[in-house]
């Protein structure tokens, strides 16, 4: 069977587009996700949509599992596949097919590297505006998979704001446009459906995103507190001032230090206990005054340093620390667990209490980046997973982490995803009802749920929830 | 199925009365059973009951935006569910239920000085479960996005009479599927939505409106030069004629934030433009908005279309030939255009069948049954999406127990 597929897979792409020998697979076996890793059976990566509606509806005549995957800089586990399921990578899919300035659209292939479209946008002052940490690496494909985030969506919205339409391939191989170019569902909103299904819909092989102007005037100011809950409390009065900025950022002490510590060290100052990275984009009058606001608030509530910048080179300077913040805290322990969760934006200073004083009861190394502005918390812990007593520790603090965030309202993922991080939590997030409708809304698209199986809720779970089913 | 005779009618009445006690039904203006359940709870026993007894029912807000003239052997209403369940100033975050009226969260949001940034079409006593159930954005869109970009979760009663939550009440949440989008714009189609999470804006500093008048294609092509100026507006609307009952076309933009950002950018606008603008005063701008969201009931059928920027002259000649000029605005930053007036069924199927040739889809927001039962709301889905549409509306009404014309005639 196996190599039977691997021929028709070959058939299809091309044989050398096809990974089935170990050391191949184990290029795939993880995600940015530390803590699991899962070898595939077969590997394949299509050259354009019309192979990849292929393979699909031969995985569907041999009802073979598949699981697609973009750049794998997700952090849920969420492109992981098993042994029985064929990967579907799609970096190769990776051309901008058409920008249109004057309709401030693009259309591009699922593979398309984030970052590579608003460097495609900028001759025609256009961006894309989500930014995640990773979009120098990570697709536009996995983008809408996960509904990623990033800095820049407190004021211009996550990635299922910037979607317009889909061409997707359906698990069974049928190709279906959702939405429209400019935007209006043309029916029930199935792109917003789409977006954030974690790959459980379908395999998305040409994305219509909305292409926004670069502000005018941007200015980026940045604040250093000694007290952490000072600096949570100038991101709530911020917030409630009305001033919209188009980025709220926080960095903890631990955080900080590791920055510091590293080739990415911006010269702030480590006794610190917070920064914020505050950044105000509009017209040159409007970030005046709301700069102006800012400033005031920022001091008010204890900030001891100031730095601001209007210049492209400074502005990024002052962004250094916070954008390879994470790199910088991978040099701290052999592994990095990024969790992801959120909450109100007015506990943020509890919530932050709180997960100190988890950090300090189970001797963890928690650091905190994060963007505040969302309430989306980014805690850090620093481990190695080779130390089953510390990979422990790691399991509770995660777990603590997300019952606190959930004690208050929050929620488990902001924009990482459950991939197969998280399915524990969806019974502690959803009700039964709620997670029983989702479970039967995936099988109005994947009526035998071959697409990335095993993710999102816990399996047992979601037969027990098919309707009838043990009540 | 009932057939709604008169017999049939007292024993649903009869019915829901035991369920609602006596203030939870009376009869509507045809004597027919409108049930008004009070929570959430009692709402999803009528749609329970509802499936027990094979009835079928019409869904209804406050009444002012889509008549319940549909089928059915009763009416669901939410103006039971009125109230303003929590705001949170520090959240920007407001938790009400479905029939709240838009007034009514206006002014528990004010002494706040706090704002939801939607202006829909219709009366302020409109109900929000209302707004988001048709995805009716007005001139605001511009600035703050579709309705969708200001719901954070809810709480809806499907049709089989589960109780199920979407989303939730954070600003960013991707835990599950997203099916508060199905909800937003759905009609019903997928449940009742009977609590709203909405995000919430500090009120301005300063707001501004300015008008210009002129022709319409005059005033279209400087609306898109206004657009390509990247201004900080949060509408720029282009209104019919009958819109303010002027001899002209009109051109509204609007301004909102901190006071010296507004001024600059109202200079920037006269500067850009090369239109004549007058300012309103901070009354006549209310009272210009307000006649603004209401004129689309001056006609009984609404519809929208969403345009690419660079098409939006092309698709309002396409309405004014197909329909005639109507009441009809665009929003020119947004590409959403609405029309409202007199039309029957064939004009609206022409229309959607000749902005489907430019890859436009038609969404019929308003209108009496027949025309709804005719056109649909959506009319025929591309191909393969019928299918997925069809598998999702039995997912969350197994027996069809909500009266809501989806695709009409057409599907």
């Amino acid at each position: 069977m196996r190599k039977s597929l691997v021929e028709a897979l070959g058939r299809i792409a091309g044989s050398r587009w096809v990974r089935y020998r170990p050391a191949e697979l184990s290029t795939y076996a993880a995600d940015g996700l530390p803590t699991h890793e899962s070898l595939p059976g077969i590997v394949v990566l299509p050259g354009g949509r019309a192979e990849v509606a292929a393979v699909l509806r031969l995985l569907h005549l041999l009802e073979v599992p598949f699981v697609a995957r973009g750049a794998g800089t997700g952090l849920s586990g969420g492109a992981l596949a098993e042994r029985e399921s064929v990967l579907i990578a799609l970096t190769r899919m990776n051309r901008i097919l058409e920008v249109q300035p004057q309709r401030r659209r693009a259309i591009v292939e699922p593979g398309v590297v984030n970052a590579k479209l608003s460097e495609a946008a900028a001759v025609y002052n256009l961006h894309y505006v989500p930014d995640p940490s990773s979009q120098s690496a990570c697709t536009i494909g996995g983008n809408v998979a996960e509904n990623a985030g990033g800095p820049h969506c407190l004021k211009y919205g996550v990635t299922t704001n910037h979607v317009t339409a889909l061409e997707v391939v359906l698990p069974d191989g049928r190709e279906v446009r959702l939405g429209s170019a400019h935007g209006e569902p043309w029916g029930p909103d199935l792109v917003g459906l789409f977006t954030g299904s974690e790959g459980m819909f379908g395999v998305a092989v040409e994305i219509t995103v909305r292409l926004e102007p670069i502000p005018r005037d941007i200015r980026t100011i940045f604040a250093d507190f000694l007290a952490l809950r000072a600096a949570s409390e100038a991101v709530s009065a911020i917030i409630a001032s009305g001033v919209v900025p188009a980025a709220l950022e926080m960095m903890d002490q631990s955080c900080i230090r590791a920055v510091e510590a590293s080739i990415f060290a911006t010269g702030a100052r480590t006794d610190a206990a917070a920064v914020l990275l505050v950044e105000l984009d509009g017209s040159p009058e409007a970030v005046a005054a709301d700069g102006a606001i800012v400033e005031h608030l920022l001091r008010r509530h204890g900030a001891r340093e100031l730095a601001m910048a209007t210049a492209p080179a400074e502005r990024a300077r002052l962004w250094q620390g916070r954008k390879k913040a994470f790199g910088a805290l991978g040099r701290i322990a052999p592994d990095l667990a990024v969790q992801d969760a959120v909450v109100p934006r007015s506990v943020l200073p509890e919530i932050l209490d709180r997960i100190a004083a988890i950090r300090d009861r189970l001797g963890l190394q928690i650091s905190n980046v994060f963007h505040a502005g969302d309430g989306n918390l980014h805690p850090c812990i620093s481990f190695d997973r080779r130390d089953p007593d510390q990979a422990r520790r790691v399991e509770a603090a995660s777990r603590e982490i997300m019952e606190a965030c959930l004690a208050v309202g929050g929620s488990i993922t902001g924009e990482h995803g459950v991939g197969s991080d998280k399915m524990s939590y969806m019974p502690r997030a959803f009700d039964p009802p709620s997670l029983e409708l989702m479970c039967e809304v995936r099988r109005a698209f994947d009526a035998e749920e071959r697409a990335n199986p095993g993710k999102v809720f816990p399996l047992h779970s979601c037969r027990e929830w098919r309707r009838g089913a043990g009540r | 199925m009932a057939t709604g005779s008169g017999a049939v009618n007292d024993a649903t009445f009869d019915r829901l009365q035991t369920l609602l006690g006596p203030e939870g039904v009376e009869r509507d203006p045809r004597g027919q059973p409108r049930a008004m359940p009070e929570s959430d709870d009692a709402l999803a026993l009528v749609c329970q009951t509802a499936l027990n007894e094979g009835w079928r029912f019409r869904l209804e807000g406050r009444g002012s935006w889509i008549p319940p003239d549909g089928p059915g052997d009763l009416t669901v209403s939410t103006r039971g569910l009125h109230r303003i369940v929590a705001v949170s100033p520090e959240d920007l975050v407001v938790t009400v239920q479905a029939g709240a009226s838009l007034e009514a969260i206006r002014a528990a949001l004010m002494p706040h000085r706090l704002w939801l940034a939607l202006d829909p079409p219709g009366r302020p006593d409109r109900s929000i479960g209302s707004v988001v159930a048709t995805g009716t954005a007005g001139p605001l869109r511009h600035g703050f996005g579709p309705v969708r970009d200001h719901v954070l979760g809810c709480t809806v009663a499907t049709g089989d009479g589960r109780l199920v939550d979407a989303g939730g009440r954070v600003v960013k949440n991707v835990a599950g599927y997203d099916l508060t989008k199905l909800h937003v714009g759905g009609f019903g189609g997928f449940g009742i939505i009977t609590e709203l999470h909405l995000r919430l804006r500090a009120l301005p500093a300063a707001d501004a409106t300015y008008l210009a008048h002129g022709g319409r294609h005059a005033l279209a092509g400087a609306g898109q030069d206004t657009v390509q100026a990247h201004l900080g507006l949060v509408a720029l609307e282009l209104l019919a004629p009958a819109f303010a009952a002027l001899p002209e076309w009109t051109l509204a933009a609007r301004l909102t934030g901190a006071p010296e950002g507004v001024e600059a950018e109202a200079a920037r606008l006269e500067r850009e433009t090369g239109l004549s603008w007058e300012r309103l005063t901070a009354e006549r701008a209310a009272a210009f908005w307000s006649l603004v969201s209401r004129a689309p009931l001056g006609g009984p059928v609404a519809i929208r279309l969403g345009s690419l920027l660079d098409g939006i002259p092309d698709t309002m000649d396409l309405i004014v030939e197909t329909l005639g000029e109507g009441l009809l605005s665009a929003g020119m930053g947004t590409g959403q255009l609405r029309w409202a007036g007199e039309a029957g069924i064939e004009p609206l199927r022409a229309i959607r069948h000749r902005a489907a040739e430019r890859e436009i889809p038609v969404t019929l927001e308003r209108g009496p049954w027949p025309i709804r039962r005719a056109v649909g709301h959506f009319g025929a889905y591309r191909e393969g999406v019928g299918v997925l549409v069809s598998r999702l509306r039995t997912t969350f009404d197994p027996k069809g127990v909500i009266a809501v014309a989806l695709e009409g005639n057409e599907g």
